[in-house]
């Protein structure tokens, strides 16, 4: 592997801890006052990083209380509290699905988040520390979306499950999970299509596809929502759905490396308490890093 | 489409309408939920602040103070404030008298550019034009495969090139266009990152090769406050002319399609409304600020209904929809018209007053297969009976049951949707008599 994990890491958050530490250095630039001045501009640059108003008020007003009750003396010493305030409100995954042992896991979310891929990494790593693999594309609906998945199972060397653009996906997933047994698979990793929330068919399409992998599959299924950190306010309301439609497992969370700063997950992650699992900060194959509520926090806000 | 910041804006003012005067409190109060909604709906921070600061001004101005009607006075100024703040006007594609003229899309990773470029191909052809897709992704695994597929379906040429270097694909692509008499080609490159050097670099090597007449940025509308920053970064590396935002069709308000042409000064052209290879469509921002305040936008719907059906079936269903004039037989029609025209939902959030009562039609349950089921049943009715649904007693209700192949059960919820649209129709009219009266020189236009 050309770059260590931990400079692809420091690469793709780096640019999101430049632009909200930025934010933060101007908030301590400003002077050590603690004013009214000081925590509108705190929760400025929390939305402005994408967690939405909810989750800032919600974590400017706990720290505006540990100031007063710790008589915090200036505004660093309320700074370095930001941190654990974040990471406060990220769950660790109790039980991390992409590391159970044998599993089935659905990857599911609205469109061009990065689902192909984030299957395509995850399977390439899983089946280099030794796990027996296998993709089934049941995205029969995106032009070219079997083929992308193809391709990432050849990178990979993977076996892949796949059917005729238009068939229908639980058929796929029929077919991978009967596959699956014969061969012997401990991890079965299903692409489906994306699809937008408000759609209740589609929806409705993804339940059935849960369905049958529940009935077909010898290991337990899980459910994962992939999300690119790009996305806004909107990511909450699609946690919400895809959770009610399908009760999700946890989340990865793509596209860090761009100067998005991904503080949707923060607002997804403590409002339906859903553990983030991965973290995607890159386009190489080994760009899938595991996720720390603390580093993550840090990453966020300049702090490390 | 922006119904949630209707909602919310909607929500604001109507604790402000029906006050005889605005305190400068309420001004406050207002501005404050204006802020948290636009910030909701991910518009970026400083346009929001810029945004609150200017229509606070205006609103404790004398045109405000003055009014009889002040809350209202407040909605024709977030209004007018909106509608501004997306670029006034509509703006179209500029073409020259060159041959093949150039297109090219740019954006984001799974920000929708191929979908977006052969819905565009599309829609240019239905206009008249000869257009041709080219394939620039040679990144993406498959993405090629994508457009190819996508031209297949509408049958328009996809061209592909030799290599793998996407600036000499882009530049043969012309030379192929002229060969195959294209008037128009578009160019689908690679969704890039904006941090990216090295292919924002070939962003514009492929501007250069080809010098397109428009380049379009694709801005997937549920991005966040970061739409901004990569819109900015892409007008100083690549420059572009316009933007084409994706994914309207979801729920998501929108927020980055308000921010990006306030802060880069670049016109949104099109917008993404389904994944129907005919939903893209033009964007108007007067039409949309309607919208985004719950005015509705019965300009769109009828444009779509001509579009679908002969002028004379669209006229009369315009009239009915305005009349309130309605029977099972009306229920039947525009049930078959509205399915042509696209989703039920795309449809009624077109209708004005309408966003508030989605979620009281969601519960009707009129789902897309449903009206398969729908026209049977009302086929099984006599011609009285559509006419005068109270005729229709138990024993009917079997018999048409019978004939439908349904059950009692469906007849009777049959006959409750039908007086639950007819109610929704009712006050639909009902709220567009109120804008009507109640702003003068406001609810003239629609």
């Amino acid at each position: 592997m050309a770059t260590s994990w931990l400079d692809r890491l420091s690469g793709g958050l780096g640019r999101t801890r430049d632009k909200l530490g930025e934010g933060i250095n101007v908030l301590l630039r400003r002077g050590p006052d603690v004013d009214d001045a000081f925590w509108d501009d705190l929760e400025e640059t929390l939305i402005v990083a994408d967690m939405g108003p909810g989750a800032a008020a919600d974590i400017v007003g706990d720290l505006r209380d540990v100031a007063r009750r710790e008589a915090l003396p200036d505004a660093a010493a309320v700074i370095d509290r930001l941190v654990g305030a974040i990471a406060g409100r990220m769950p660790a995954a109790e039980n991390d699905p992409l590391a159970e042992d044998p599993v089935t896991v659905l990857f599911v979310g609205v469109n061009g988040t990065g689902k192909t891929t984030s299957v395509g990494k995850i399977a390439a790593a899983a089946s280099r520390s030794g796990r027996k693999v296998l993709l089934a594309s049941a995205d029969t609906f995106r032009a070219a979306a079997i083929e992308q998945l193809r391709v990432w199972a050849q990178r990979a060397e993977v076996p892949l499950v796949e059917r005729e653009r238009g068939s229908d996906p639980a058929s796929v997933v029929y077919d991978a999970l009967t596959e699956a047994r014969r061969v012997g698979s401990d991890m079965v990793l299903v692409d489906t299509a994306g699809r937008l929330h408000t759609s209740k068919d589609l929806m409705e399409e993804l339940r059935k596809v849960q369905r049958v992998a529940v009935a077909q599959s010898v290991h337990p299924v899980r459910s994962v929502l992939v999300i690119d950190a790009t996305t806004g306010q909107n990511g909450l309301v699609q946690a919400r759905q895809f959770h009610d439609a399908l009760g999700l497992d946890g989340i990865v969370l793509t596209k860090l490396d761009g100067t998005a700063k991904g503080g949707i997950a923060v607002a997804i992650s403590r409002d339906l308490g859903l553990p983030i699992l991965r973290l995607g900060v890159g386009e190489a194959i080994e760009d899938m890093q595991p996720f720390d509520a603390t580093e993550f926090a840090r990453a966020l806000v300049g702090r490390v | 489409m922006f119904e949630n910041l209707s909602d919310r804006l909607q929500g604001v003012f109507a604790k402000l309408t029906g006050r005889g005067k605005l305190s400068e409190a309420d001004v406050d109060a207002a501005m404050r939920e204006v802020r948290l909604a636009l910030l909701e709906a991910d518009v970026n921070f400083a346009v929001v602040k810029e945004f609150v600061a200017r229509l606070r001004e205006r609103a404790i101005g004398a045109e405000v103070m003055k009014s009889l009607t002040p809350g209202q006075q407040v909605v024709k100024i977030v209004l007018e404030e909106l509608t501004g703040l997306m670029g006034g006007t509509e703006s179209r594609l500029a073409f020259s008298g060159r041959v093949p003229n150039v297109v090219m899309l740019v954006g984001l990773q799974g920000s929708g550019k191929t979908t977006a470029a052969a819905k565009l191909a599309n829609l240019l052809r239905k206009q008249g034009r000869r257009p041709m897709l080219v394939a620039c992704d040679v990144y993406r695994p498959a993405a090629i495969d994508q457009l190819e597929t996508l031209g297949r379906e509408l049958d328009i040429p996809v061209y592909r090139g030799e290599g793998s270097d996407p600036v000499a694909i882009a530049r043969a692509s012309l030379k192929a266009a002229v060969a195959d008499m294209r008037d128009v080609v578009i160019v689908d490159t690679a969704g890039r990152l904006h941090v990216d050097e090295a292919m924002m670099d070939e962003a514009a090597r492929i501007k250069t090769a080809v010098k397109p007449d428009q380049v379009l940025m694709v801005i997937d509308a549920m991005t966040g406050q970061d739409a901004v920053t990569a819109a900015t970064a892409f007008a100083e590396r690549v420059d572009f002319d316009g933007v084409i935002v994706s994914k309207l069709d979801g729920d998501a308000r929108g927020g980055a399609a308000l921010s990006v042409r306030s802060v880069t000064g670049k016109p949104i052209k099109f917008v993404g409304v389904s994944e129907k290879m005919d939903g893209l469509e033009p964007f108007h921002p007067d039409r949309m600020a309607r919208r985004i305040l719950g005015m509705g936008d019965v300009v769109t719907l009828i444009e779509k209904a001509q579009e679908t059906a002969d002028a004379e079936a669209s006229a009369q269903m315009e009239d009915r929809l305005r009349r309130n004039e309605f029977t099972l037989d009306d229920f039947l029609v525009q049930m078959k018209q509205l399915r042509k025209m696209g989703s039920l939902d795309e449809i009624l959030g077109m209708i004005p007053g309408m966003g508030a009562n989605r979620a009281a039609l969601k519960d009707a349950k009129i789902d897309e297969k449903a009206l398969d089921r729908t026209s049977a049943i009302i086929q099984s009715m006599t011609a009285k009976e559509r006419v005068k649904p109270a005729l229709i007693n138990g024993q009917r209700r079997e018999r048409i049951a019978n004939g439908s192949g349904a059950t009692v059960t469906d007849v009777n919820r049959l006959l409750k949707d039908f007086v639950q649209a007819k109610k929704m129709i009712q006050q639909m009219t009902k709220q567009k008599g109120r804008f009507r009266g109640g702003l003068p020189g406001f609810g003239q236009g629609m």
